[in-house]
């Protein structure tokens, strides 16, 4: 246990523990204001500027107004895990941040402490397991409600967060290979000649991607589609509950922007022009350049949901399994061969680069070979498919009514026929069989 | 190596787990509804990797967290999800004296492990993994070393197995298509092509009585649109009636007739006329 935390008074844990819950609570008020006053620029709008100086304090007095309001719990909800649900998804929220390092060491009162609540070696898959224990307050928020389109939220919701969750810690992986270690205080120090956005790119859009997916965001929010769920998983909350998932949503944007800002933009550490002065990562400065990153990714998100659709279901989930996995798959691969490559036969970058280029080459020049082939097949499918499309539907085949194959043509014979369907109660007992159905429409 | 007595905060931690995942466990085998026993379990497994983080086994502890608590069971709840909100299981035995035997196997099997186990350990100086950690420079080190130099095999084995049955699974799910799935572009540029509907179809009607989708909606003019009824609907015939009298006195409303007499004018509805039931 002794390597998990630094040698902190206690005095001093809860000092941190405090600011850290101040912090997110701040961090999700200032957040809401500014992806309204964002969003509303967007559209052209000027957003919320009646509630103090600039509308700064809107959010608050919409919290207020939020727990103030009155809490209808449906009937049919389950109540223990409907009540435990939003619990589970705040708390973890805030727990995620435990590991995230803010700044170098600082002196306060007089003890010298990094700014940091804890870390040990395995603080990023500590993260993650994290949110992957929030998740459940989402899906038993779904389940609980007792109603159907918060159900099919939670169904969602597990759904995405399973799938995007493997892209999101393939992504890690490569992060991990390069620090030596899964620290997160380790990773930034590692970062210290270059940023792992620069040299491992393809994780790095692979994790900015997969980020939106967790958090629930836009283009990405299927759990909560208002178009077609009407809130989604929090549909049946109201009052206080609804305000912790709200809560919730905003601090797992910070943390995964906050995480994003350790593992690829170097942490605390100041952006190039700034690195250039002498004392840019000492004292209290690295919190503000921190600050900087997270509110970065943070107007990403803003402007991804000022700009993108929602994508359907089944795009959603085909990107994810059948893009972001396998590139993530790939992309492990060329690193992890990079550095043994770099390990075992002390290659220099340039000869590394030339074998890369050459495999590229080999690589694209046989994807193309076997995409026309299969294209040919493919041809040859469709030949054979169109031909079996040409028996004739029968609604009744068999005895049982189907629907009909692909390709096949609806043909609108009906029990009660066009015109009999508008004079209530001309429907004949011998209707119901299909071959006279097709009779009665000749007759109309 | 000298034995090493817990420290208090590890004795707490290890008191307040243990009761915590039998609870869990108790929970499990005690709940009517599948999904409580899924928390149960969950709830149980975040206590147990609670456990391997106070005994130095922080790697172990979180991915038993990643993997079991959150794709695991997570799949689990999906799966009870999809199955049905309110599938609580029937209590009613199938086999008959399952249960006895159960609990005799349960009896046993408990036994057994205590008395193995506490035998093997009993007069065995604890440890705790410190030395083991140390030995390459770290927890995970220590592991990765382990799985890949003296359980490689059994870890390949583990993961061909995986991966075995993850193709099952893909090979049991399978589906053969009758024609290649047509794209969203392909769809709308047949649907112009065509030129008969080029728009999304007409939503089925929504009225004070009926609005399920095989009720045709009403075209402005107060003709019914047949197409607002999904396609196999239409083909088998199952088509709502619209109430004429209604449709009359909707018709003469908008040409500005007062129809609406003291009296209601008689329901034409025949509970007969209702689709889906067999006749």
């Amino acid at each position: 246990m002794s390597e998990m935390v630094f040698n902190d008074p206690w005095w001093l844990i809860i000092l941190k523990v405090l600011a850290i819950f101040v912090m997110l609570v701040l961090l999700t008020l200032f957040t809401i204001w500014w992806e309204r006053r964002v969003v509303g620029r967007m559209q052209n709008r000027i957003g919320p500027n009646r509630v103090g100086p600039f509308g700064l304090l809107q959010s608050l007095m919409d919290g207020l107004k939020l727990a103030l309001k009155e809490e209808i719990i449906p009937k049919t909800a389950h109540r223990a895990v409907y009540w435990i649900a939003p619990v589970i998804s705040a708390t973890m929220a805030f727990l995620a941040f435990a590991v995230i390092p803010f700044g170098p060491m600082v002196s306060i009162f007089g003890v010298e402490t990094p700014l940091q609540l804890t870390d040990f070696p395995v603080s990023v898959l500590y993260v993650l397991a994290i949110a992957s224990i929030g998740i459940y307050g989402i899906v038993l928020a779904g389940w609980s409600s007792g109603s159907t389109y918060p159900l099919l939220g939670g169904l969602r919701s597990s759904a995405q967060m399973i799938s995007y969750e493997l892209a999101m810690s393939m992504s890690f992986v490569a992060v991990f290979l390069y620090a030596g270690s899964m620290s997160t205080s380790a990773i930034v120090a590692a970062q210290e000649p270059i940023w792992y956005a620069v040299i491992l790119l393809p994780s790095f859009l692979i994790y900015v991607t997969a980020m939106v997916g967790e958090t629930n965001r836009a283009p990405f929010d299927l759990p909560e589609a208002e178009g077609e769920l009407v809130g989604g998983f929090h549909t049946e909350y109201s009052s206080l509950k609804f305000a912790l998932f709200f809560l919730a949503e905003y601090i797992n944007m910070v943390t995964v922007s906050a995480l994003a800002t350790t593992l690829f933009l170097g942490g605390w550490r100041a952006p190039w022009p700034i690195s250039l002065w002498e004392s840019a990562n000492t004292g209290w400065w690295p919190l503000l350049w921190w600050l900087v990153k997270v509110q970065l990714f943070i107007f990403v998100f803003i402007w991804l949901r000022g700009t993108l659709p929602r994508l359907r279901y089944d795009q959603f989930m085909r990107f994810g399994w059948k893009v972001l996995i396998p590139a993530s798959l790939v992309w492990i691969v060329v690193v992890a061969a990079a550095r043994v490559i770099r390990n075992e036969y002390s290659a220099s970058t340039q000869e590394l680069l030339l074998v890369g280029a050459g495999a590229l080459v080999v690589i694209v020049v046989g994807s193309w070979v076997v995409q026309i082939r299969s294209d040919r097949k493919e041809q040859r499918e469709i030949e054979r498919a169109k031909a079996e499309m040409r028996k004739p539907f029968d609604p009744y085949e068999g005895g049982y009514p189907v629907p009909p194959l692909p390709g096949q043509e609806f043909t609108y014979s009906s029990r009660r026929s066009a015109a009999g369907a508008v004079v209530a109660g001309t429907v004949t007992s011998e209707a119901s069989q299909g071959d006279d159905a097709s009779e009665e429409s000749t007759d109309a | 190596m000298t034995e090493t007595e817990p420290s208090t905060a590890e004795a707490i931690v290890f008191w307040v787990c243990a009761i915590f995942s039998v609870a869990g466990a108790l929970g499990l085998i005690l709940s009517r509804r599948a999904v409580h026993s899924a928390l149960w379990v969950a709830f149980t497994m975040i206590n147990l990797a609670v456990l391997y983080l106070a005994n130095a086994a922080p790697f172990l502890g979180m991915v038993q967290i990643i993997v079991y608590t959150g794709a695991v069971m997570m799949l689990f709840l999906f799966v009870l999800m999809v199955v049905g909100v309110d599938s609580s299981d029937s209590l009613v035995e199938t086999l008959r004296g399952q249960r006895v035997v159960g609990i005799l196997l349960a009896v046993g099997f408990g036994i057994l492990l205590i008395v193995g186990v506490g035998g093997a350990l009993s007069g065995m100086p604890a440890v705790g993994l410190d030395a083991a950690n140390a030995e390459y420079g770290g927890n995970v080190e220590g592991i990765a070393r382990l799985l890949f130099s003296e359980y490689l095999l059994a870890f390949e084995v583990v993961a061909a197995l995986l991966i075995s049955a993850a193709l099952g699974a893909l090979v049991l799910a399978h589906r053969e298509r009758w024609a290649p799935k047509r794209t969203q572009r392909e769809i709308s540029e047949e649907r112009i092509r065509e030129g008969i509907h080029p728009t999304p179809l007409p939503a089925p009607g929504v009225y004070a009585r009926h609005n399920a989708v095989d009720t045709p909606g009403l075209l402005p003019d107060g003709s019914v649109a047949e197409i607002s009824v999904p396609g196999p609907l239409r083909a088998r015939g199952d088509l709502r009636p619209v109430d004429t009298a209604a449709l009359a006195e909707t018709i003469a409303l908008s040409e500005g007739e007062n129809v609406l007499g003291p009296q209601d004018h008689p329901v034409a509805d025949d509970p007969g006329t209702s689709p889906g039931e067999p006749k």
